[in-house]
This record gives C-alpha cells, structure tokens and sequence, in this order.
C-alpha cells in the first residue's frame, strides 16, 4: 500500500471498556484511503464496538482515534464525515423511500428539487428506481438493506461503515449483494469498513482483513494472508476451520516444536493399505461423522494426531463410511507453523 | 440411552381435551365462543345505553308540565345553541384544550427520561410515581387540591413566606383566567385536571418512545442531524400516536368531568356539571342527553382530525 497522505482511519491504543467488559482493548490500526477492510471475528470480539467509535457513537475509554488525520475525540456523530449502514438498517418506519434517502439531504436545508433529484441517483445506483414512493414496511429485506445503503451514499461520506450488513439475508441474496457492495466500491472510490463474522464475506469481498478476539486484533493482511498463514490458533480456526495440529505431533512429522494449521482441503484420503505419494505426509485414522455439503463432504477423522477434519470433493471421495479405516495424506509444506504453542 | 426402553406413554384423554380437540376443528366455534360475552357486553350494555342516551336526546320536554314528550324533534339540540348553554359548551372545550397541551408539556420530558433514560429501580420509581395517584380516591385528591390553592392555603402560604404574593396577585388579577383566589379561578381548576389527568398522558406518551429503537435515533445523528432535528424530525413523529392517545384521554376526561368544578374553580358551570343538574333537580332528561351528546361529537370530529393528518399512521 503507497502511504500518500494520512490513513482514512487510524486507532492507536485504543480501548473501550464497559466498566469491567473490556469490549476493545489496546486497538492500533490504519486503514488507507479507497481501501475495503474488512473487520471479522466472532460475536463480542470488538469488531462493531471499534465501527461504532469510527463512527461516533462511542468514545474511547484510552487512545485516539483519527479519520483522515483529524482526530475525533469528543466529535459527535453528527459532525464526522463517516455514515453507517445498519445491520437492521434503521429505516425511518415513518417517511417513504425517498424521504429516507434525502434524510441527511434534508438536514442539510438542500433545496428540495436538488435533493430529490440526489435521492433518485443514489436509488439507481443501488437498483431501487420506482421504489421511491414506498414505505420501509413494503419492502423486502433486500430491498431495505439497499435504501440504507443508497441513504448512507447519498451524503457522499469519506468513508462508508457497514455493520454486518448482509446479516439478515438468506444465503442468494447474500452473495448476489456481495458482488454489487464489492462493484460499488469499485466505482466509488470510498473507503469501506466492513464489520462481518462471516469469514467467506470477508475473504471474498475486502482488500485487507482485521481478525478480532477479546477486544483485541489477532492479525491483520490480506484475505491470502489470513487464510494460507494465519499466525495463531485462533485465527486457523475461526477463518476456515483449520485443523491445528500439537506441537509434539508437528516435531515428529517437521521437526519444529510449534504447533501448525492444516486446511482440512489440503488432506486427501486414500485406502489404508494404499502407498503415499513420494514425499506427502500420511496419518492413518478412523472414519467418524461424515457430513454432505455438496460439492465437498467434511469428513471427521480420528488419528494419532488428534481429532482432524478432511474436506474432499464429494465426486472424488472414496464411498466410505463411519469407523473405517483410511489413510490421510498431505503435503509437507500444507502444514503452516503458528505462533505460539 | 435407553430412550426404546421406558414408555412414557400419552396423555390421558379427559373431556376437556377431547373439548380442545373440538375447538381445534372448528375455528369458527373457538372464535364464537372467544368473543360472545365481550361482544355482548359491548353491544348490549355498551352500545344499548349509548343508543339510549341519543334517542333521549331526540325527545323534548313540556314547558307546561316537565313531561318528557316521546316524539323524534330538534327543539332540545336547538335549545343546546342558545347563548348561555354554547358558552358553556365552548368554555368547557377551553378548558379540556388548554388541559391537554399542558399535560404534553408537562408529560412529555417526564415520559422521555422514563423511556430512554430510567432503567432499572429508576424505572420501577417512575412507575410507582406516575401510577400512584391513580390508586388513591378521586375526591380526596380533588379536596387535598382545593386545600392547597385555598387563600390561606399552603401555596398561597409558600407564595407569601418566599415573598411573592405580588406575583400571584397579580396572576389572580388576570381577566377570565383569574379569580379572588386560586382555588376559585380557572388556574386552580386547570391545575386539578393536569394533576388529575397527567398518568394517562404520561403513559402512552412513555410506551410510544419506548418503541422508537435507539438505533433509528443513532441513525439520524449518523446522516448529520444535531439532537434538535433528530427529536424534530424522528422522536417526535413516532411518538405521536402515544401524544393523540394521551390527548384523547385528557381531553375527554376533563370535558366529562363535573366533580372538579363542583369543588374547585369559579361558580359558572361547565359542561359535565350541567348534565348533571338537567337530569337530575331539573329532571330535563332530553337536554342532559342533548348535552351529553356533544363531547361524543366534539371527540368524534378531533379523532378524525387526528385520523387525517396521519397521527396513527406509525401504530
């Protein structure tokens, strides 16, 4: 990333704390101009409670925070040059569609025509033209995630805050709306801060990825980054559902006293008397639950190695069944040493 | 687990549930039996004495005789126009008007605190506050109040030690509102009724803000509005269907109302009062019908005001 100017949004040592929850804690972050940052983790790990400070409607316990350089301790809401997209939207239930939309229009004292006219852009823009004379109760829920985000666009913000906003959609719509967010920020040019537990969401949509626990970042980089070498067990875990394999088990096979991630589409199972290929590691195991998903089936085995789990194309997969004996081989360099024991 | 090896068997088949499982077929039953006694409540108890109460109002009384003549005529309803009886409607309607808009103003930063701030025995406090009056006898509230606003009472009392009397003097002095003292103005009856009426404000205004997510009100500070638009252009809208229904009731309470003025405020009737005597020591059935009648209509016309300019569209 080519450092012109200061970041959209910077965090340095920023805490907030809800008398003894430590809701974030010691939070050091930039996220530059243009860029889509996603910021994933699991429920309470601080990652809205960090968008709601961008935002303004928390203030830090310690730290500072800066959007484009200017800090913003003590600034309201009202007066950042940032917008939020609700996880439930936050339609007004009593205006129309456009009323809604022109809503920060309005607070603005902008002429009606010119407003209006704004409004029926930022519909279009978000594929709701017609939709204008509507009321929030009318819509779908699809339909009312894209006024929020037209409403939220219509007042030009410097950056764009998105609170889970694909939570409530049923999967079609949720990816369908995936590829127009990820289109819109292309062709806007805005800086995006997207707030997701859902990994998928993050790693398909943003350009940077923030994993957060407990109040604090894990790791940050690209979604490549996070998924192929995430640094801790929590990461590989929570960010695809990697097997973490014990520091003893990792000596013996690698001859590094760490422990170490293995994606569970990175283990092939073959016949227990089969050979492995030349060079492959190989554990022998026990066929537990087997689960169908499709193109893939998750495949939970028992070996000496710990419980582990096999993701295998379902066409390619041998017909295998619970407690059979199998043979799981995988790559020497599958295996992704992490920090820590 | 054992689950195939005990039977936890069904449950028993008693009357009432082969009862359940005639109701279950037949909605159309359920729904009969659901709603016959309210609707016979209603319709006989309810409706029967309202009807009752109009057709009354369409009857006429002999001059001659104070007999109450049975044929359908407009002489009573024409004689509710005479000047002396419409003063009384219009200055009753005074009342109850400016009643209601001091209960909003009153009412409202109260039910404000209560929905956004109180929580927890903050909240049970406000409760208890707000309800308690309403648990403790009318009358007794009215003749507490006329005690406090009488001359020598403990607000003339507090007035005075605090060295104000001028000033209540010559808020006594004001034409029509004022009185020789204030448990015989109109400022003392108007005081009664907001004391009186002021729960029932209170209350639907709170529930309404209550159902106004803080998440619309970070929402609008998010798009740019200060605290001042944001109660202008959001808190305020929705909570108006709480404000008509706490207008409806102060209004109505206080246009029905005969005790307070009996007890406090200057001696010119007002409208409750006046159907009172007409049907009782005047015995003029048909005009305290015809009286009665009024704030019927004059409700039913602010309803549909209301009804038009959208307060109930939110509900």
């Amino acid at each position: 990333m080519s450092v012109t100017g200061p970041a959209a949004v910077s965090f340095r040592g920023v805490a907030r704390h809800f008398g003894p929850v430590r809701a974030v804690d010691g939070v050091d972050l930039d996220i530059a101009p243009g860029e889509f940052f996603a910021m994933l983790g699991p429920s309470g790990s601080g990652k809205t409670t960090c968008l709601r400070l961008i935002a303004g409607f928390e203030q830090p316990t310690a730290g500072t925070v800066a959007i484009f350089g200017e800090p913003v301790a003590g600034v309201p809401a009202y007066r950042r040059p940032v917008n939020t997209v609700f996880q439930d939207y936050a339609l007004f239930p009593h205006m129309k569609v456009l009323e809604n939309v022109c809503y920060g229009l309005t607070i603005r004292r902008m002429a009606r025509r010119q407003r209006e006219s704004l409004g029926r852009e930022a519909l279009a823009l978000v594929k709701l033209s017609g939709m204008e004379d509507r009321r929030p109760v009318q819509l779908s829920g699809g339909q009312r995630q894209r006024v929020a985000l037209a409403r939220a666009l219509v007042v030009r913000p410097k950056v764009l805050l998105l609170d889970e906003p694909l939570g409530a959609l049923d999967l079609k719509l949720r990816e369908d709306m995936q590829g127009e967010l990820k289109g819109l920020h292309r062709r806007l040019g805005l800086t995006f801060v997207y707030v997701t537990h859902d990994q998928g969401e993050a790693l398909s949509m943003a350009d940077r990825v923030a994993v957060f626990n407990e109040g604090r970042i894990i790791q940050v980089g690209s979604p490549e980054d996070i998924y192929e070498r995430p640094r801790t067990r929590f990461v590989a875990d929570f960010v695809g559902g990697s097997n973490v394999i014990d520091p003893q088990v990792a000596s013996t096979w690698i001859g590094a006293d760490r422990a170490a991630s293995l994606r569970p589409e990175k283990i092939a199972i073959i016949a227990e008397d089969a050979t492995p290929p030349e060079g492959a590691l190989s554990v022998e195991g026990t066929i537990g639950e087997v689960l169908y998903h499709g193109a893939m089936k998750r495949i939970e085995l028992t070996t000496v190695a710990g419980r582990l789990v096999a993701s295998v194309p379902a066409a390619a997969s041998p017909s295998t069944g619970e407690g059979d004996r199998v043979r799981l081989v995988f790559r020497r360099d599958a295996l992704h040493l992490l920090d820590g024991p | 687990m054992s689950a195939q090896a005990i039977d936890i068997g069904r449950p028993r088949d008693g009357w009432l549930r082969r009862f359940s499982d005639v109701l279950m077929a037949r909605r159309g039953f359920y729904l009969l039996l659901l709603l016959v006694p309210p609707l016979l409540w209603l319709g006989v108890v309810y409706l029967g004495s309202l009807f009752a109460l109009l057709t009354e109002s369409f009857f006429s009384i002999d001059d001659f005789s104070g007999v109450i003549v049975r044929e359908p005529t407009l002489k009573t309803y024409s004689e509710l126009l005479r000047p002396a009886n419409f003063d009384i409607i219009v200055r009753t309607a005074s009342i109850a008007a400016v009643v209601t808009i001091l209960a909003v103003i009153v009412a409202f930063p109260i039910a404000y605190y209560a929905a956004r701030y109180a929580r927890g025995r903050m909240k049970a406090a406000f409760y208890l506050a707000v309800m308690m009056p309403l648990w403790s006898s009318y009358l007794v509230k009215v003749y507490a109040w006329k005690l406090l606003l009488a001359k020598e009472g403990a607000i003339g009392w507090v007035v005075d030690r605090a060295g104000l009397s001028g000033v209540l003097d010559a808020v006594l002095a004001l034409p029509t509102i004022g009185g020789p003292s204030l448990s015989t103005s109109y400022i003392g009856m108007v005081l009664v009724f907001l004391y009186l009426w002021l729960p029932f404000m209170v209350l639907p205004v709170q529930a309404a803000l209550e159902r106004v997510p803080a998440r619309l009100i970070e929402a609008s500070g998010d798009l740019g509005a200060s605290a001042g638009q944001t109660f202008r252009r959001v808190i305020l809208p929705l909570a108006l269907p709480g404000v008509v229904a706490g207008a409806i009731f102060t209004f109505s309470l206080t246009l029905g109302d005969y005790i307070v003025p009996e007890i406090v405020g200057p001696s010119s009737l007002i409208l409750g009062q006046v159907v009172y005597i007409q049907q009782g020591t005047a015995g003029n059935v048909p005009l305290a019908a015809a009286f009665a009648v009024v704030p019927i209509l004059i409700m039913g016309v602010l309803l549909t005001i209301a009804k038009r300019t959208g307060a109930f569209d939110a509900l």
